[in-house]
């Protein structure tokens, strides 16, 4: 056991119980209205939350908490905020800031994550946040286990009643369903359902941190493409050209695949045969994209088209056999852009490489995504800027004829939704004479050959004359 | 004085420019040797090909991954389970350890291929080898012309080609090119006496043995060569140092070779070359007593000699057929018997039997593979003829033999095409030099008019002889084969005193050029052969196939659709009973454990998988449950018409599992002797666990349940099955993984019946009413 000093304990303590006093969610602010929007027509399910905040208190506020449970937070892919104003179809958006908060958890390990205001909520004000944030893997499949035949049935935990650090006086909740097959749901009345649409509350003067968990039971056929890992390696050439690879290992996260797999039913019964399983992956490439490919570790897979046009590429990719629940597939695609499409030149000479985060697969979660990016030999100082957090560090990889090897930033980040799919800045700095070190070692590793030929072919080595 | 430097001058300027214009020549050639390789890459895709290559393509990888120590002791556990094989103790490594390197010295100077990308195109660089390796060997036959011929003529050999394509990724690959290096290395110590060429060639025959089993051709043919030169008194001191060292050295490198090991000393295919070795010693010796002695002592110690070198070999001779007859095979193995005896395998050995490219060829695949050789070969060999040197004699000793094994199997037409194509390269180049002599003899005669009359009247005989010889009327041929002979001799005397007599062979202009003509649109029409033979015939990778129809192209990639399945969404550990053929593909592409494969060691292993094949379900449940397997693939063409599918390999998987297991007998299967799988076939096969897993539900496909491939309806269509589930079909149905139920049921089932009245009847008997309503 290891003795801490006393002073030293009391002076943590003090300091913690400072921070609580300094930072903890102001008591005197307060949610008139909530509406909370929960879509779960797929496996991505998207929270749309309106707040109606109110200063009751003496100061201003400047930040507002939001409150989230620990399984929501273990599966909470994105979080923005956003304040609104003017009203109806003058409405403006200004996105806010969104940070963990630096307080400690609430009862029962709740998190809190602080929306920094643009104005400091002054009292009596009131202000209106609109809350988006994206939660992954959170339906649970139930039956565990599904044969060909049956549909997918889902469970989604969820509270009736919003979770906050603050007292509500008036909320409601929609959640929204694919399809009108819904199996059983929690009732916290008032409760109703109509066609896809499940709608608790309004609820009225819930105490900060008020819980009501709901059970809804329903179906969900959509696709559940979670890509385990993906690895893009976006590789730079001053010759004109942006390779970029990208390495999946898909798999079917829905409910899992019971005994036999029966293609004849699948073929001749395709509208009620396998439901839950998917064929087809649609893939948005950036416009201009050329000598696509897209195979395995056992060769090409035919089965995939391109669409180009100018604004965008489409590739629509069909794994080489259809995944049910629990089956697993990898592939890589790869292409080719055109560098100027992509790599520019800042002000201060250093250049930058501008792309897209995120996993070109449309509707598809990434748990784990690494993205490379292996800039020229001989580029110097990579610094990396990405709107969000990501691990970073730096590697060094050999490709063709390369003798120092080249600078790779290897950027990662985990449970990756489309919403991530923004752009992302390398810059480094290059001297464009590295560009000429490969072509003039070749030239004179053969400029060497021939003259050691010419040499052999004049020198005479024999001994007797 | 000074006219004759001038003239030296020039000779050596057209010397040097001739070497240089026959360097880019060569380099053209292996650049095409390359490229016509590469239409399975263009037309398909840069993938390995076929079976045997993807168990190379395994080994190599375990090479590059593990290194050439671990490669060596090499244990595989997912293959011949549950016995398992000592891959580096039963491969031969020339090819691994070839690409191997490649890939090492690629990835050592930066350059990222991946080892499948290396495995691709490592038989594409090696016929480009190849091509120059017969280049030097029918240079040193007949000249450089000759060997450009030669060169150019292997670059695009249908035969070499079929094995050689990019993605065929097999032992042949890099084996006809030691081959060809190996003879070529004899010729030249044998041409030149010299003991440098003489260990090069040990090493190259060290490589080949690495590389291929038909290393033993090697081994017997030079030593056949080196008899046929004794008896016709052809003996000198470089055909000693050719021979010698090459068996000394050649058997010692043999032996390091894991796979060979004392087999080089053990077995009779090797028996020939020491048989020769002892000869050559004692006619050595006889040379050498002879040149040391006076004729008339000679003639004694000839008598002393002999008798005792006699009295030797044959105490040798019987000590050896003594040490063989002690083996059942006669110290032979058995492909090599079936070699010698055509009929061997079919009477004996199935497995070898039931390989389609271990079948005698028929006349259509000789013009196939070898295409106007065949026509030029006969010519060849009667230019070798003119003068028989040892190197000729070589080269037809070489095609002589060659021509006998292709006849046995398919297969060794590849060794046959080297052959042809140095014998047609010389013939080409021969009847070129003919005509375009006579031609140029002519142009200026045609101003000197008084020449003209002279050279064609006399020229009618051999024209004829000659002409005859090039337009394949091969009886004309024989007539005139000895007055061809006679007059071609003086042409190979030096060039000062043949000017005379070389004019009496000059033809009639109009008939050289027009014969020219001719042997340019034979080339021509050899090359648009072969060209097409490469872009259609042999460069589909058999695990994608591909049909065109009305609307389009259509891709059957239903193997590596199973194979990916097997891979993606098994259990690492379980094990896949497939018939041989899938072993190799199963192992490398899905990366599952297998029972058997192509690598045909155990033939008792084999029958197992075919008695559970061609018994009925719960027989083969039993079986297949004892062997611990999970999944059983088979292969079915009957959705889209793929005619090698396991239905029509069933007769060979009932004849290797009846040969092992009696029950199983062939006749059951055949209805008055045909096979059938229509409502006339016999019941066995009606009921047997191929015919079950081929055609479950394949009624409800179309209603009718039509075979594309047999042609008519399945005899039984509606039927379940019991001990086995669908577990997977690909999209075109060609290939059909099932899994065995578990056993629990089984077992309570039996107990069941054998106890007969228990407290547990009636919970089993609520179980199997579970069970059955599915």
């Amino acid at each position: 056991m290891a003795m801490v000093p006393q002073p030293l304990l009391i002076l943590l303590f003090s300091l913690s119980l400072l921070s609580i006093v300094n930072s903890s969610p102001s008591q005197h602010l307060q949610i008139v209205d909530a509406e909370r929007r929960i879509d779960l027509t797929s496996h991505i399910i998207k929270v749309y939350l309106t707040l109606k905040v109110e200063n009751l208190g003496t100061s201003a506020a400047s930040e507002v908490h939001l409150a989230f449970s620990p399984t929501e937070v273990e599966h909470l892919a994105t979080l923005k905020a956003a304040a609104t104003s003017g009203k109806r179809k003058k409405k403006t958006y200004v996105p806010l800031d969104v940070k963990s908060a630096e307080v400690p958890d609430g009862p029962n390990g709740t998190k809190l994550f602080s929306i920094t205001l643009l104005t400091p909520l002054s009292k009596g004000g009131t202000t209106t946040l609109e809350v988006l944030y994206i939660l992954t893997r959170s339906l649970e499949p139930f039956p565990v286990e599904i044969s060909q035949s049956e549909s997918q049935l889902v469970y989604f935990r969820d509270s009736a009643i919003l979770l906050s650090p603050y007292h509500v006086k008036q909320q409601t909740t929609f959640i929204k369903t694919p399809s009108t097959r819904v199996e059983s749901f929690t009732v916290v009345d008032p409760t109703k359902r109509a066609g896809t649409e499940l709608k608790y509350g309004p609820y009225e003067n819930h105490p900060p941190y008020s819980y009501s968990p709901v059970l809804v039971h329903f179906e969900n056929n959509n696709p559940f493409a979670v890509v385990e890992e993906l690895e893009r390696e976006i590789e730079i050439s001053h010759w004109g050209s942006i390779q970029v690879t990208e390495r999946y290992s898909l798999v079917h996260a829905g409910a899992q695949h019971k005994g036999v797999f029966s293609r004849v039913d699948y073929q001749t019964r395709s509208g009620r045969s396998g439901v839950s399983s998917f064929k087809y992956l649609l893939a948005k490439l950036p416009p201009r994209v050329h000598s696509v490919y897209y195979r395995d570790g056992i060769g090409n897979i035919s089965s995939s088209h391109l669409r180009t046009d100018s604004r965008k590429s489409e590739l629509e990719i069909e794994p080489r056999y259809p995944l049910f629940g629990g089956w697993k597939a990898t592939f890589v695609i790869g292409y080719g852009l055109p560098l100027q499409d992509f790599l520019f030149e800042s002000p201060d000479g250093r250049r930058y490489l501008n792309f897209t985060f995120g996993c070109p697969l449309v509707e598809t979660v990434v748990d784990k995504l690494i993205v490379k990016v292996v800039l020229p030999e001989g580029s110097k100082d990579p610094t990396a800027q990405i709107p969000f957090e990501v691990k970073q560090h730096l590697e060094i990889k050999y490709s063709y004829l390369d003798v120092v090897g080249r600078t790779v930033v290897v950027l990662e980040k985990r449970n990756v939704v489309p919403e991530h799919n923004t752009p992302f800045q390398v810059y480094y700095g290059f001297n464009p004479i590295f560009m000429l070190a490969e072509p003039l070692m070749l030239v004179s590793a053969f400029f060497l050959l021939f003259v050691a030929s010419v040499a052999y072919l004049h020198i005479d080595l024999s001994i007797r004359k | 004085m000074a006219a004759s430097d001038a003239q030296n001058g020039v000779f050596s300027v057209r010397h040097a420019f001739g070497n240089v214009l026959a360097f880019f020549i060569l380099l053209l050639i292996g650049v095409l040797a390359f490229s016509i390789r590469l239409f399975s890459v263009i037309k398909y895709e840069s993938v390995i090909h076929e079976f045997d290559p993807y168990f190379n393509y395994r080994v190599t990888q375990f090479l590059t991954k593990n290194g050439i120590y671990d490669f060596w002791n090499w244990f595989d556990d997912r293959t011949w389970y549950p016995l398992g094989r000592v891959i580096g103790g039963t491969v031969y490594p020339g090819l691994t350890l070839t690409a191997g390197t490649l890939w090492w010295i690629l990835n050592s100077l930066n350059i990222p291929l991946s080892v499948e990308t290396v495995c691709v195109f490592t038989a594409p660089i090696f016929s480009a080898f190849a091509s120059w390796a017969t280049y030097l060997l029918t240079k040193e036959v007949k000249g450089a012309g000759a060997g450009l011929t030669a060169a150019i003529l292997l670059a695009m050999v249908p035969s070499y080609i079929s094995r050689s394509v990019a993605g065929s990724y097999d032992n042949e690959a890099v084996a006809i090119f030691a081959l060809i290096f190996t003879f070529y290395l004899y010729i030249k110590t044998l041409n030149t006496g010299s003991l440098f060429y003489a260990t090069l060639n040990s090493i190259a025959y060290f490589y080949m043995v690495c590389s291929w089993g038909g290393y033993t051709f090697i081994i017997n043919l030079i030593p056949m060569h080196v008899l046929l030169c004794i008896v016709t008194g052809r003996y000198s001191s470089r055909l000693y140092i050719a021979y010698a060292p090459l068996v000394v050295l050649g058997t010692l490198l043999a032996s390091l070779v894991p796979v060979v090991g004392f087999n080089a000393v053990m077995t009779s295919e090797h028996f020939a070359s020491f048989l020769v070795f002892i000869i050559i010693h004692v006619v050595a010796l006889v040379y050498y007593i002879k040149g040391s002695l006076s004729p008339k002592m000679f003639k004694v110690a000839v008598a002393l000699v002999v008798s005792v070198g006699v009295a030797v070999c044959f105490a040798m001779v019987a000590v050896l057929i003594a040490l063989v007859a002690s083996s059942p095979t006669k110290g032979w193995s058995g492909r090599s018997l079936s070699l010698l005896d055509p009929t061997y395998a079919s009477k004996y050995i199935p497995i070898i039997a039931s390989v389609s490219e271990h079948q005698p060829p028929t006349w259509p695949s000789y013009f196939m593979d070898i295409n106007v050789l065949a026509f030029l070969v006969p010519a060849g060999i009667i230019a070798c003829f003119s003068p028989l040197s040892d190197a000729s004699s070589f080269v037809v000793l070489y095609i002589v033999t060659s021509v006998y094994f292709s006849g046995v199997m398919v297969r060794l037409m590849l060794v046959l095409a080297p052959a042809a194509c140095i014998l047609s390269g010389i013939a080409l180049s021969q009847a070129f030099d003919v005509f375009t002599r006579s031609i140029k003899f002519q142009l200026p005669s045609l101003s000197d008019n008084s020449q003209a009359g002279e050279g064609s009247s006399e020229n009618v005989v051999p024209n004829d002889s000659v002409k005859a010889d090039k337009t394949e009327d091969t009886s004309k041929e024989r007539t005139s084969k000895k007055s061809k002979k006679k007059e071609k001799e003086p042409v190979e005397k030096p060039l000062s005193k043949s000017q005379i007599k070389k004019r009496l062979l000059v033809l009639p202009l109009e008939t050289s050029v027009i014969a020219i003509i001719l042997l340019v649109l034979l080339g021509a029409f050899y090359v648009v052969h072969s060209v097409w033979a490469a872009a259609e015939a042999y460069s589909a990778p058999s695990i994608v196939l591909t049909s065109h129809s009305h609307d389009g192209l259509h891709v059957f990639d239903d193997f590596r659709e199973a194979y990916a399945w097997l891979s993606h969404n098994t259990e690492v550990d379980d094990k896949v009973a497939s018939w041989w053929d899938y072993g190799y593909q199963t192992t490398a592409m899905a990366n599952r454990t297998v029972i058997v494969d192509n690598n045909t060691w155990n033939n008792t292993h084999i029958a197992t998988v075919g008695t559970a094949m061609s018994s009925p379900e719960k027989a083969a449940w039993e079986i297949f449950q004892s062997l611990d397997v999970k999944y059983v693939l088979v292969v079915f063409g009957g959705l889209v018409g793929y005619p090698s599918d396991d239905i029509n390999k069933f007769l060979w998987m009932v004849r290797i599992g009846g040969g092992v297991f009696p029950h199983i007998k062939e006749p059951d299967y055949l209805r008055d002797g045909q096979y059938r799988i229509d409502s006339m076939a016999t019941p066995t096969m009606l009921n047997c666990l191929m015919y079950k897993l081929s055609y479950y539900r394949f009624v409800e496909t179309d209603g009718k349940a039509f075979d594309r491939v047999r042609r008519t309806e399945i005899g039984k269509k509606h039927f379940k099955l019991t001990h086995f589930e669908e577990v997977f079909t690909t999209h075109h149905w060609m290939v059909r993984i099932y899994k065995l139920k578990s056993p629990k049921n089984r077992i309570r089932g039996k107990t069941k019946k054998s106890k007969s009245k228990t407290s547990s009847k009636t919970a089993s008997k609520r179980n199997e009413l579970k069970r059955n309503p599915f």
